[in-house]
């Protein structure tokens, strides 16, 4: 029988990682699509910057900064008593830093495509803009949407050096189907890694095509 | 209900010049600001709404102050009482045309006796859109759907961006009817922002002129400002022309005319079936519609001979034209003839001659503001 704790700390961690990236990347993307600020390019740069490093490189850095002997890493052991390097908190920071372009670029390109426009005919139509972005562009938006969340989910699910950097390999907490398949290789257990590896994949070509098909099928809006 | 005054002073870059504002709009009726493109009519559209805020502006709208940049007082577009239709529709795509007027109904204000849902459908003719999506809509329905959503947001104030200006000749001849009867049917003023003199001509009560470098060169009401030389330079000498009022006495419905009674004298023209005897209307008649004769003409296909008196003659010496202006009562109409003509005929100031009128066009009812 194989260990399904893998699979269900997979799960969590990237259900948590795309939660919260969500409530950080979309005002993120807003304002990167909307902001004539000079520092715009500056974040936009630092927010690809995953795409370009070894999750090795992000992963070391994670590693230092959130030890017990960082600001960060002492600050969190002492309110909660334990250390964020080598936890499932940890895992989640550093996971929201290496998926982050998957969820703002979508994002980003989406709102530059809606444009000023529906915002402006909302406030006309006397509509704050917190409610005027929930109500028009969001929807307007839902491919994006869709598009952001899948693949920050689908990248999370695939990450291996940034968990292996931060979090090592602790079954029930940070130990995940990327690493559990490392292991079995390691160990010459081709069966589970067979299971595990073919899964994934699986499971990955169909949540892709599925998003494929429903933004195929979503293009024309007719009523 | 008083009418309210809407007072903006702007000056900000635009383009290549600066656009200088200083002006009090009694919103009363449809004020029309007019000009070329680049003279910033549609920014000042903006700017009222809360769209734009560089610059240096101060708009204030009764007693309240909705922009002041040097006081760093801002009132949000959202909290003013101000509806906006944008050239283009801006209509939201995953709503119905029934969601897209919800969504401003939801949202209006509690007043006194509000626009409803219902009055709005029937008005602008939208009941068969309800289920549509903006996608399957064409221009002109699209524009009508925009329209009665913004009055459904309970406006004091109407902003028509050019609300015309992307329809094809058809469209617009549609949608026009709908423009012109709105404001006046819920009472909400305007102001239409337009390039188009026809559209500023039949639409418009007052209309401000602004000049290809962003200053106001004229502002009054129409029929007044469209006499002037700033109009005429602007419109060029080719559509110059006169307003008249005139009064319904008669639709003929078999040779589908309707006759007025212009200053004495009969006037015919298609019929405008929406006229009812008793009528006092507003003419545009354009100068290079008129032609002269010094005695009544017969065998004439041309209807319409008014007996007047030559009051005027300017001669364009650079030109093969002349300009000749009649006095009919207490009005003026002017012909666009050539200058051998009025040599030939012997054509002289105080002469009697007649007007001879080869098309009329209908602008609108007059309204009781437009006769001041």
């Amino acid at each position: 029988m194989v260990d399904l704790s893998p699979i269900w700390l997979t799960i969590q961690l990237a259900g948590t990682t795309t939660f919260f990236l969500l409530l950080l990347g979309t005002p993120l993307a807003w304002w990167l699509a909307n902001t004539k600020s000079k520092f715009r390019p500056v974040i936009e740069a630092l927010t690809a910057l995953p795409i370009v490093l070894p999750p090795t490189v992000i992963g070391f850095y994670f590693l230092v900064l959130l030890s017990p002997n960082s600001t960060i890493g002492r600050f969190w052991v002492d309110i909660t008593g334990e250390t964020l390097t080598f936890s499932f908190t940890g895992l989640v920071i550093a996971s929201m830093f290496y998926s982050l372009p998957f969820m703002v670029q979508p994002l980003q390109t989406a709102f530059q495509a809606i444009g000023r426009a529906p915002m402006e005919a909302a406030a006309s139509l006397r509509a704050s803009p917190i409610n005027a972005f929930f109500t028009v562009v969001v929807p307007m938006a839902k491919r994006g949407f869709l598009t952001a969340i899948v693949l920050s989910f689908t990248h999370t699910v695939g990450e291996f050096g940034v968990v292996l950097m931060v979090g090592g390999n602790i079954p029930g907490k940070t130990k995940v189907i990327s690493i559990a398949i490392y292991e079995h290789v390691e160990t010459l257990r081709y069966a589970e890694a067979h299971q595990l590896a073919g899964g994934l994949m699986l499971f990955s070509f169909i949540v892709l095509l599925a998003v494929y098909t429903l933004n195929r099928r979503d293009a024309v809006h007719v009523g | 209900m008083s009418v309210k005054t809407l007072r903006l002073r702007a000056r900000l870059p635009f383009e290549d010049h600066t656009i200088e504002f200083n002006e009090g709009i009694s919103l009363n009726g449809i004020t029309a600001l007019f000009g070329p493109s680049g003279s910033g009519k549609s920014t000042l559209l903006r700017i009222i709404a809360g769209f734009e805020k560089r610059g240096n502006i101060r708009l204030t709208y009764d007693n309240a102050i909705w922009t002041d940049t040097n006081a760093r007082i801002f009132c949000p577009p959202h909290e003013r009482p101000v509806g906006m239709v944008f050239q283009d529709d801006r209509l939201f795509s995953h709503l119905s045309v029934a969601g897209n007027l919800a969504f401003a109904d939801k949202r209006s204000p509690k007043v006194n006796h509000p626009i409803t849902m219902d009055q709005v459908v029937k008005s602008l003719d939208l009941l068969n859109l309800l289920n549509k999506f903006p996608a399957t809509l064409s221009g002109g329905e699209k524009q009508r759907v925009a329209l009665g959503r913004t009055l459904l947001t309970q406006p004091e104030l109407l902003l028509l961006d050019e609300p015309l200006s992307a329809l094809d000749i058809r469209r617009k001849a549609e949608l026009l009817p709908f423009l012109e009867k709105i404001p006046r049917e819920f009472g909400v003023p305007a102001i239409f922002v337009s390039h188009a003199i026809d559209e500023v001509a039949r639409l418009a009560d007052e209309v401000i002129l602004l000049s290809p470098d962003g200053h106001v060169s004229a502002h009054g009401p129409v029929p007044a400002i469209f006499d002037t030389q700033e109009m005429h330079e602007f419109t060029g000498k080719f559509e110059a022309g006169t307003f008249l009022q005139a009064t319904v006495i008669a639709q003929d419905t078999g040779f589908k005319i309707t006759t007025l009674d212009f200053e004495g004298e009969v006037m015919r023209m298609p019929m405008v079936a929406s006229l009812n005897i008793g009528d006092r209307i507003r003419l545009r008649i354009r100068a290079r519609d008129v032609a002269v004769a010094t005695s009544r003409p017969e065998g004439i296909s041309i209807r319409n001979a008014i007996a007047a008196v030559i009051s005027e003659i300017k001669a364009e010496e650079e030109t093969a034209f002349a300009e000749i202006l009649f006095k009919v009562g207490a009005q003026t109409l002017r012909a666009r003839i050539t200058r051998q003509a009025v040599d030939e005929l012997g054509l002289k100031v105080g002469q009697d001659a007649f007007a001879l009128i080869k098309s009329v066009s209908f602008d609108r009812r007059v309204m009781i503001s437009a006769l001041g």
